[in-house]
């Protein structure tokens, strides 16, 4: 479904990301893990056109900046960090948004089946009662299932989430992701994921992607990936030691 | 979360109706009103050519106020309008012409050509004006340019630094000009502050064709501007093609706001208060407030336009007095209470 290949970002000098490679296929759930600075948002946005990079990245064979703008979004959809509000924009002017690519011409503002899927986004993410709210008034957590919903409503086939994770409440957190796995349930959907947490990762990925200072440590089936040395040699530490013992800690009872 | 949002987010033809029937009425007012009060009934009789009371009504009517108060509305409206679109564009509540420094842009080209003499033969105020929307392109142009080199995406951030400070350099250079002005610092004053006696029929239709044109291709522009203002970068995903909206807009703010500089000199505070006015009190959908602004800035400014030339009669103040003062204290007021009701 995407393909990217030898894909490098530089600032300057430096490589954010250099040559990494990889080919995320329908129904497969990809977490891209590594330490802080190891170009994980970097090469996600480099592959959803937010910033200019080598190599070749291709979407369904067809070179991402092939795309028009509106295609593009039509298939994948991005929910990314930075969702920050300077204005009092409503729950459904923001969720409504996902529906650009989707719109009909000047005098069709909506399809009908552009009201149905903001419908569904809006339930799926707990948000039916708060259509009318003020994003102002909301909490980091409510902002960021808004614009989840929004990303819903845009009914791509792939789905990039950059740590999505961030200022949620734990019944959200699972209420998430549990979310995230039902919508990649239906055929011919892809998921791609920056993630920190690697239980999460471990749990929920059917990929990953192990990144190290730019470059791809290791990439395939997570159990592949993430394996005891892998991690070791990436952060430097025995993590499957403290992840383990971590968890003890709750066995007391 | 209150009821003046309506469902679908459109601008309706029937709120459209009530402000067209607003705004005319205002000009009606505004035309009536002045050193010479003229009854309505003889302003509707000459403006469609019927016999009226006295015969100097009818040149008053025609010659001297209406052209005025049309200028009035249609910068006011032009300029309100430009303003909300900066400011949903740059997603900065403080956006509007000056910011992009094209409003002292403009006015920079005036005061040149006032100094250095520069005139068209036949008609005294087309150098400075033609100067006026020759510079406003120019500072366009040329930030655009600085923020082309920072930043092949033209970083909305980088567009505003360079945007202020290119607005510092102008003010201190038309200083600098003003201190060579002599016997010309009243008619700098006169652009740099805005004045709109003496307008013509060829000044309106200018300032109708460019509203037409530039303010047709920002009015339309809502979802965009909407998706910008909710976040670039979300703006991006969701499939708006960023960077042509960007120019697209950013280049017909300029245009209008050169021409409406080359009409009336730079007005301020009209771009940054009437939007900001219609947003705390009908939210930032820029689908009904673009055209909430237009409306509303046309009424604003021939108010203050007839309060210009009536307050100190027969003395005339320059409208942008006007503008500032009424406007700082409505803004002050409003934001206050606002925030006071826990809404922003």
């Amino acid at each position: 479904m995407l393909r990217v290949e030898h894909l490098s970002v530089y600032y300057g000098d430096t490589a954010a990301v250099r040559d990494v490679s990889f080919c995320p296929e329908a129904g497969q759930w990809w977490m891209i893990v590594g330490p802080n600075g190891a170009g994980k948002s970097t090469l996600v946005k480099a592959m959803c056109r937010g910033i200019p990079f080598t190599g070749k990245a291709y979407l369904n064979d067809v070179e991402i900046s092939d795309h028009s703008g509106e295609n593009f979004a039509r298939k994948v959809g991005v929910l990314s960090q930075n969702n920050g509000q300077v204005y009092g924009f409503t729950v459904d002017e923001v969720v409504s948004m996902g529906r650009y690519a989707w719109r009909e011409g000047y005098f069709r503002p909506r399809d009908r089946e552009g009201e149905e899927k903001i419908r569904n986004a809006l339930e799926a993410t707990g948000l039916l009662g708060m259509r009318k709210r003020n994003l102002l008034t909301l909490s980091g957590g409510e902002v960021q299932r808004v614009f989840l919903a929004q990303v819903l409503a845009q009914d791509p086939q792939v789905l990039v989430l950059d740590e999505p994770a961030n200022h949620l409440d734990f019944p959200f957190q699972k209420q998430f992701f549990d979310m995230v796995q039902a919508w990649l349930a239906h055929p011919g959907r892809t998921v791609i994921t920056v993630m920190h947490d690697l239980t999460m990762a471990r749990r929920y990925g059917s990929h990953a992607l192990l990144m190290n200072r730019g470059q791809a440590v290791a990439s395939g089936p997570v159990e592949a990936v993430l394996t005891r040395r892998n991690l070791e040699e990436v952060y430097g530490m025995d993590v499957y030691a403290w992840i383990r013992e971590s968890l003890r800690a709750w066995e007391a009872e | 979360m209150d009821g003046k949002k309506n469902a679908g987010g459109a601008f309706r033809l029937s709120e459209g109706a009530f402000w067209l029937l607003l705004t005319v009425t205002v000009a009606a007012l505004c035309v009536s009103t002045g050193s010479v009060g003229i009854p309505l009934k003889d302003v509707w009789n000459a403006v469609f050519g019927l016999p009226v009371s006295r015969a100097t009504y009818a040149s008053i009517v025609l010659w001297t106020r209406l052209p005025r108060v049309l200028c009035a509305g249609l910068m006011g409206a032009a300029l309100s309008v430009c303003g909300a679109a900066m400011q949903g564009l740059l997603r900065n509540p403080l956006a509007d012409g000056s910011t992009l420094g094209v409003s002292s842009g403009a006015a920079l080209g005036a005061a040149l050509s006032i100094v250095l003499g520069i005139s068209v033969p036949g008609a005294a105020l087309a150098g400075p004006a033609a100067m006026a929307m020759l510079f406003s392109f120019g500072s366009l142009m040329l930030i655009l340019f600085l923020a082309w080199g920072m930043d092949r995406s033209l970083a909305t951030h980088n567009i505003i630094l360079i945007g202020v400070i290119f607005t510092m350099f102008v003010s201190s250079l038309l200083s600098l000009l003003i201190t060579f002005a002599g016997d010309k610092l009243h008619t700098i004053t006169y652009w740099t502050m805005g004045s709109l006696s003496g307008k013509s029929y060829e000044q309106v239709i200018l300032l109708a064709a460019a509203l037409l044109i530039f303010g047709g291709a920002l009015l339309t522009r809502g979802r965009e501007l909407n998706a910008f203002a909710i976040g670039e970068e979300n703006a991006m995903h969701v499939g708006v093609p960023v960077r042509r909206t960007k120019l697209l807009v950013m280049i017909s703010a300029s245009a209008l706001i050169g021409v409406c500089v080359s009409v009336g000199g730079s007005i301020a505070y009209v771009g940054l208060i009437i939007p900001h006015m219609v947003r705390l009190i009908s939210g930032p959908n820029h689908r009904v407030l673009l055209p909430r602004s237009f409306f509303a800035g046309a009424v604003f400014l021939m108010l203050a336009d007839l309060a210009a030339r009536t307050v100190l009669s027969p003395l005339e103040l320059p409208v942008g007095v006007i503008t500032s003062l009424i406007g700082a204290v409505v803004f002050i007021v409003i934001f206050v209470r606002t925030r006071r009701g826990g809404r922003l």
